[in-house]
């Protein structure tokens, strides 16, 4: 086990040094340096020299953009990261760590909220469809559940802007807090106006995928209720409520919680399109912008944050695997 | 990574219809005590006991058994004609419209006035009104016309008419897609096959690009290079949204490789792959014409699930602006208008049309992949 682990790691440090020089060689692709455009005013005025400017260019090592010159940049910044500096963003002018850090908990907060529920309605459902397979209630939701899913985010965030949102005034449109908010407003107020904007998020996120964990959560009960110890439990004299209440139920959950390891990087990552939609300032969107004008450091720092999760999500599945499933052994 | 696959995902859906066999069964729901219960009649498989060995001796061939199977779900037949509608509504449907892709409605007898509205709130001794400003235009072409018999949907902001861009969008974002999963399954096979074939460190070196690419988030992948081609100075051309897709294609075809590698590797330790090596076959001849049939139903149903997927990227990217320039009609780009209050707000016939049609497309392709993937279930007796 422990083998396997430290050879996984190895293997993940591999993959992290790919990603992020292939990640950094298409940002580099990109002749609109931001640079240029974000101090074209003070170049103009006579503030800022081009020598500074070049200067400035070469602190980042995009000074030349050849080849070579590519593959120095990102040395460079390989090496900053390793020291644990990932630059500050051009953008923001703020620390690239401190930004994901100072708007990972409003995109944590939903999409930890959305899992909940998302659990909350698709594990029962889901077991209740596989036991009455080929029933009323497994078709209806089978069918709803595949058409939520094939709604693209943007659009159903928009359909619910547009009703709940606009036309009727239910909840707010845009962003995470209520532009006439008093001042003297207490912090639970602000708490309970930030949570009236999160809902029409949530529930489209909910809706979004409910309909994938559902269909998981059914087919690994129906497999389960074909095993033989299903059988064994039935010819015992179990009631059928135990049975699958017992028996099947803790049994589906094995294959469930290696996947929610894998949720990981939905988790922290944030939910770009759903936050960009409903405006709310969380590690997605704030990216989302940055990464539209092509701010380098931060564009960089985010996706080897996205990358680090991915392969951390991926082992932390495999080992779950091993701990819930005494008849998995890792590391062959 | 073995245990990872055991493990993956695998969106079941064993929906077909009841077809009237009901299972009168008690509450046991094993497959054999289905089985017997479903027999008779309809499935010849199920007839298992000799007696009607005429029957048995005109079996269907395979391609027809599954074709049967397909069918007989109510699901994939809805998806099928589905799909088959919105290519029709594509490719033919422009034929018949009046007007074309980047035709301007200028008739003066349907210009309307347009009025911008801005709604906006303010506060007067703590009292909060709410108030729309209304500004009028009288624009010299019929933009952001409203439904008539002229224009079906209305026109947008460019004066086009919505309707008929909603057909020609539909072949960009629908051919797209086949483009797109052909050649992400061409690069799969190829190199899930070697890796699955021949094992040992090609298998190392291919599992662990698949590895790699597996780790770059796509979304802002795409940005970035979005913001790169624009920058290129390709913002206006639709060679972008190509490109684009070119790129999902370098990296999406590590799902593909994986599922074929997977069954090369379990298959290839069968006994027929035994008595193709004595017989001396070459190398491509194993693969090519032992190995990768036994793959080809799952890589249908892969290809069709992935066609679903690949219209919502090109949706994703028109809503985000970096696929193709927005004077082409595709689905993602007609959707793109959503995003400003004012045009959601007010003209929602500018995107609720697209969306409809790209949630349609993406549910019809999910719809025919399950019941392909049901049709091609050897274990699947119903």
């Amino acid at each position: 086990m422990v083998k396997y682990i430290v050879k996984r790691l190895l293997l993940s440090v591999f993959i992290m040094f790919g990603v992020s020089f292939i990640i950094y060689f298409i940002i580099r692709l990109m002749p609109m340096d931001y640079i240029d455009t974000a101090f074209a005013p003070q170049l103009n005025n006579g503030t800022l020299k081009p020598e500074d400017l070049q200067r400035i260019k070469e602190q980042y090592g995009l000074a030349d953009s050849s080849f070579l010159g590519i593959i120095n940049g990102y040395f460079g910044w390989l090496g900053n990261f390793l020291r644990g500096d990932m630059g500050i963003s051009f953008k923001y002018g703020d620390k690239v760590e401190d930004i994901i850090l100072e708007n990972i908990g409003i995109s944590f907060g939903i999409s930890f909220v959305s899992l909940i529920f998302e659990l909350i309605i698709a594990i029962p459902l889901g077991v209740k469809c596989a036991v009455n397979q080929y029933g009323k209630l497994d078709y209806t939701a089978t069918v709803v559940c595949m058409t939520l899913t094939a709604f693209p985010t943007f659009f159903l965030g928009n359909l619910f802007i547009k009703w709940f949102a606009e036309d009727l005034g239910w909840f707010p449109v845009y962003g995470l807090q209520s532009p006439n908010m008093p001042v003297t407003a207490s912090g639970f107020q602000i708490f309970g106006d930030m949570l009236w904007h999160l809902v029409l998020p949530m529930i489209v996120l909910v809706m979004l995928n409910v309909g994938s964990y559902m269909r998981y959560q059914r087919t690994n009960t129906l497999e389960v209720l074909s095993a033989d110890y299903i059988r064994t439990a039935r010819a015992k004299g179990l009631s059928e409520g135990k049975v699958v209440y017992k028996h099947v139920f803790r049994n589906t959950m094995i294959p469930l919680v290696t996947v929610m390891a894998s949720t990981l990087p939905m988790l922290f990552g944030g939910a770009m399109i759903t936050e960009t939609v409903f405006g709310i300032p969380g590690i997605g969107k704030i990216t989302y912008d940055a990464l539209s004008v092509g701010d380098i450091p931060l564009a960089m720092g985010y996706n080897m944050f996205i990358a680090i999760l991915t392969v951390i999500g991926i082992l932390l599945s495999d080992i779950m695997y091993a701990v819930v499933d005494p008849r998995v052994k890792l590391g062959k | 990574m073995e245990e990872k696959e055991n493990i993956a995902v695998t969106p079941d859906s064993v929906l077909s219809p009841v077809d009237g066999e009901k299972t009168p069964v008690d509450g046991a729901l094993s497959p054999e005590t289905e089985q017997s219960a479903n027999g008779g009649k309809q499935n010849f498989n199920d007839n298992l006991h000799g007696e009607n060995l005429t029957e048995r001796a005109k079996a269907l061939s395979p391609a027809a058994t599954v074709a049967k199977r397909f069918f007989r779900s109510k699901l994939s037949v809805i998806g099928l004609v589905t799909l088959i509608l919105l290519f029709l509504f594509a490719f033919i449907g422009p034929l018949f419209s009046p007007w074309g892709e980047t035709e301007v409605d200028k008739n003066p007898e349907n210009i309307a006035v347009v009025y911008d509205m801005r709604a906006f709130t303010y506060t007067v001794d703590g009292q909060t009104y709410s108030s729309v400003s209304e500004t009028e235009r009288f624009p010299d072409t019929n933009i952001l016309g409203g439904i008539s018999g002229e224009h079906w949907m209305g026109t947008d902001n460019s004066g086009y008419d919505i309707f008929t861009r909603l057909m020609y969008g539909g072949r960009v974002s629908l051919t797209i897609g086949f483009v797109v999963v052909f050649l992400e399954t061409l690069i799969g096979v190829v190199l899930g096959g070697i890796a699955g074939y021949f094992g040992k460190w090609v298998d190392g070196v291919i599992m662990r690009i698949v590895d790699l690419l597996s780790c770059i988030p796509t979304i802002p992948l795409m940005l970035i290079l979005g913001a790169a081609l624009d920058g290129l100075g390709m913002g206006n051309s639709i060679m972008k949204l190509y490109i684009i897709m070119a790129v999902l294609c370098l990296i999406g075809w590590v799902g593909t490789a994986r599922l074929v590698r997977g069954q090369i590797l379990s298959l290839r330790e069968q006994e027929f792959m035994l008595a193709a090596k004595c017989s001396g076959l070459s190398t491509g001849k194993k693969i090519f014409k032992h190995l990768l049939p036994n793959v080809i139903p799952q890589l249908i149903v892969s290809m069709t699930l992935g066609l679903g997927s690949v219209i919502l990227m090109e949706a994703t990217l028109g809503f985000l602006g970096i696929g193709a320039p927005l004077s082409t009609a595709t689905w993602g780009n007609m959707i793109n208008c959503s995003s400003q209050s004012r045009f959601r707000q007010y003209y929602p016939n500018m995107w609720i049309g697209s969306g409809i049609c790209i949630t349609l497309a993406i549910l019809a392709f999910n719809f025919v992949g399950d019941g392909l993937r049901d049709a091609f279930d050897p274990k699947m007796k119903r």
